[in-house]
């Protein structure tokens, strides 16, 4: 159906805008706690754009991790330090020139890569589509190694986070 | 006449709802193309759900209210209409005609905004919400995950609802919040897991499915991993959209009203409205994982759906009615030290009970268990904190 195409395509253009608009938000709003609502915002467009890909794993666990989990944690880093979430601050320094030099050092190398890659659309790359089922099979099977040493880390870091927050021995005094 | 896209679809009281939007596709095909045909059908789908919500919101209240009164030994609300039927109508009314009232010192937008997207992630979840047979408004092939990850969300609006109020009980509210829907995330994700290793799929659809077995009661609670999983994801679902004994968000004995204090009128109904359709969304998923869905003997599967949804929201009424509030460290403490080593160790259960015979494996898990709770609870014993000291105290 050539017109429901078609509005799926705007509609994914018009995300892509909206992503857009919400990433500036995160780099120019003056009050810490906007920008990252707006980062909120921009991830759960691109987790969006990941379901009108077929990639429906990835968005959710997209929304799962960056939403739910890491903007809840600068949320709650923002309002932890309470003087940090009324106020207005500067999203730039005086440093801020050589930073947009940088960036478009990096933005012309990126650019340079994708227009060299070949991006080959092959039958079977089209046909393949990664499943759960496919993924859990690779993490137990030929992935088995690097995921057990993921773990190991995660567990190091749950330790050192209780022995980091445990209480100390009160000193009387 | 039977239209074209009837036949083969049985005229049957389990399929009511079914034939219902057959009937009205294949009305509207006589006059609509092809492709307007499918947003019809998306639209019908939406429409259902989008009315759905609110009118369970609202009679929710009332049954909420209804039961409450009796279990205080009171009528309950029976002025507005027969047995107070007409009661949520009239709640309506006067919440849309209450003056908004904004503090001065308020963040206009996202305190406007906080209501309103409260209300998006918990109509969401509703699509992959199983009613009946074929009647998941959409079969996601990661339905349980999508109700996971969309109602994880939930923790930003009532943030922005807190923090943009600019009132020191909003924010602890939205502190409180933050705390203890982290916390019971973890143990409320590990119960789902046992499920989803049965069934080997993640689909809402498909778990149902695979429940099925004599007078199609073969429902993953009768297993002992079943009714652990099914009893700490219950918990984990009360704490998850605030309701008592986890009511610390909005404990109105503590923080006047937590996060919604400074809401009024239809804002502070919308975030009324989101937490009435989390608890029923909640019961609703807690009986597709554990209890079979729709599948049930002699009755249409949506029936026993909706039995089964309405029996798990009886049972929370039944807790807000009987048991006090929990304390903070009690809370926090009952998530980490209790819920999650016993989810992880009924994933455990789960994958033994998979590989032994079905005699032994009852033993084994039932031993299992039993030393693992007697473990715990004596692990958690009550305890009396030591004596803080302020040096500047006196």
């Amino acid at each position: 159906m050539p017109i429901l195409e078609m509005a799926a395509k705007f509609g994914v253009y018009a995300v892509m805008g909206v992503i857009l608009i919400f990433a500036l938000g995160v780099v120019t709003l003056r009050n810490l706690f906007h920008c990252a609502l707006c980062l909120a915002a921009a991830l759960i467009g691109i987790a969006s754009i990941y379901v009108v890909l077929q990639a429906e794993y990835l968005a959710g666990v997209q929304i799962l991790l960056y939403v739910g989990a890491v903007v809840t944690l600068v949320i709650f880093a923002i309002m932890l330090t309470e003087h940090l979430a009324g106020k207005t601050v500067r999203q730039n320094n005086s440093q801020s020139p050589l930073a947009i030099m940088a960036l478009l050092g990096f933005m012309a190398l990126i650019g340079t890569v994708i227009v060299k890659t070949p991006w080959p659309v092959t039958p079977a790359a089209l046909a393949s589509k990664v499943s759960v089922m496919g993924l859990g099979k690779a993490l137990m099977g030929a992935y088995v190694f690097p995921f057990e040493v993921i773990s190991i880390l995660l567990i190091a870091v749950l330790v050192g986070t209780v022995i980091i927050a445990k209480k100390d021995t009160p000193e009387r005094s | 006449m039977i239209p074209p896209m009837l036949r083969g679809i049985e005229f049957n009281v389990d399929m009511i709802f079914v034939t219902a939007k057959a009937w009205i596709l294949s009305l509207l095909a006589q006059f609509l193309p092809a492709w307007l045909l499918v947003l019809a059908s998306i639209v019908i789908s939406g429409v259902v759900i989008l009315c759905l919500g609110p009118v369970i919101m609202m009679y929710l209240t009332l049954l909420e209210r209804k039961l409450l009164g009796r279990i205080q030994n009171r009528y309950g609300p029976n002025r507005v209409g027969k047995w107070g039927l007409l009661q949520p109508i009239a709640d309506g009314i006067k919440m849309f005609t209450k003056e908004d009232i904004v503090p001065a010192n308020a963040d206009k937008i996202v305190h406007l905004l906080a209501p309103i997207v409260i209300v998006v992630p918990a109509l969401m979840v509703f699509l992959v919400v199983p009613f009946g047979e074929r009647m998941t408004a959409v079969n996601l092939n990661i339905g349980l995950l999508f109700f996971i990850a969309v109602s994880s969300i939930t923790i930003l609006p009532i943030f922005m609802g807190s923090w943009a109020s600019r009132n020191k009980y909003s924010l602890l509210g939205g502190m409180r919040t933050a705390a203890q829907m982290i916390s019971y995330e973890i143990p409320m994700t590990l119960a789902v897991v046992p499920a989803i290793m049965m069934s080997q799929s993640l689909s809402t659809n498909t778990i149902v499915l695979s429940q099925v077995g004599d007078y199609d009661l073969h429902w993953y609670i009768f297993t002992p991993w079943g009714i652990v999983g099914f009893i700490v994801f219950f918990l984990c679902a009360t704490a998850e959209c605030n309701r008592p004994p986890f009511d610390l968000p909005e404990a109105e004995s503590e923080l006047v009203a937590g996060f919604h204090t400074e809401y009024s009128g239809m804002k502070f109904a919308l975030f009324y409205m989101a937490e009435y359709m989390n608890a029923f969304t909640l019961c609703a998923i807690a009986a597709t994982l554990f209890l079979g869905g729709w599948q049930g003997p002699f009755l249409p599967s949506w029936l026993w759906f909706f039995g089964k949804t309405f029996l798990l929201i009886c049972v929370m009424i039944w807790f807000r009615g009987t048991f006090p509030r929990f304390r903070v460290d009690h809370l926090m403490g009952f998530a980490w030290k209790f819920l999650l080593p016993l989810t992880l160790l009924n994933i455990l259960l789960t994958a033994l009970w998979q590989f032994t015979s079905n005699l032994a494996a009852w033993f084994w898990s039932i031993l299992i268990l039993g030393i693992s709770l007697w473990t715990l609870v004596k692990l958690n014993r009550t305890f009396v904190p030591e004596k803080r000291h302020y040096p500047m105290g006196n």
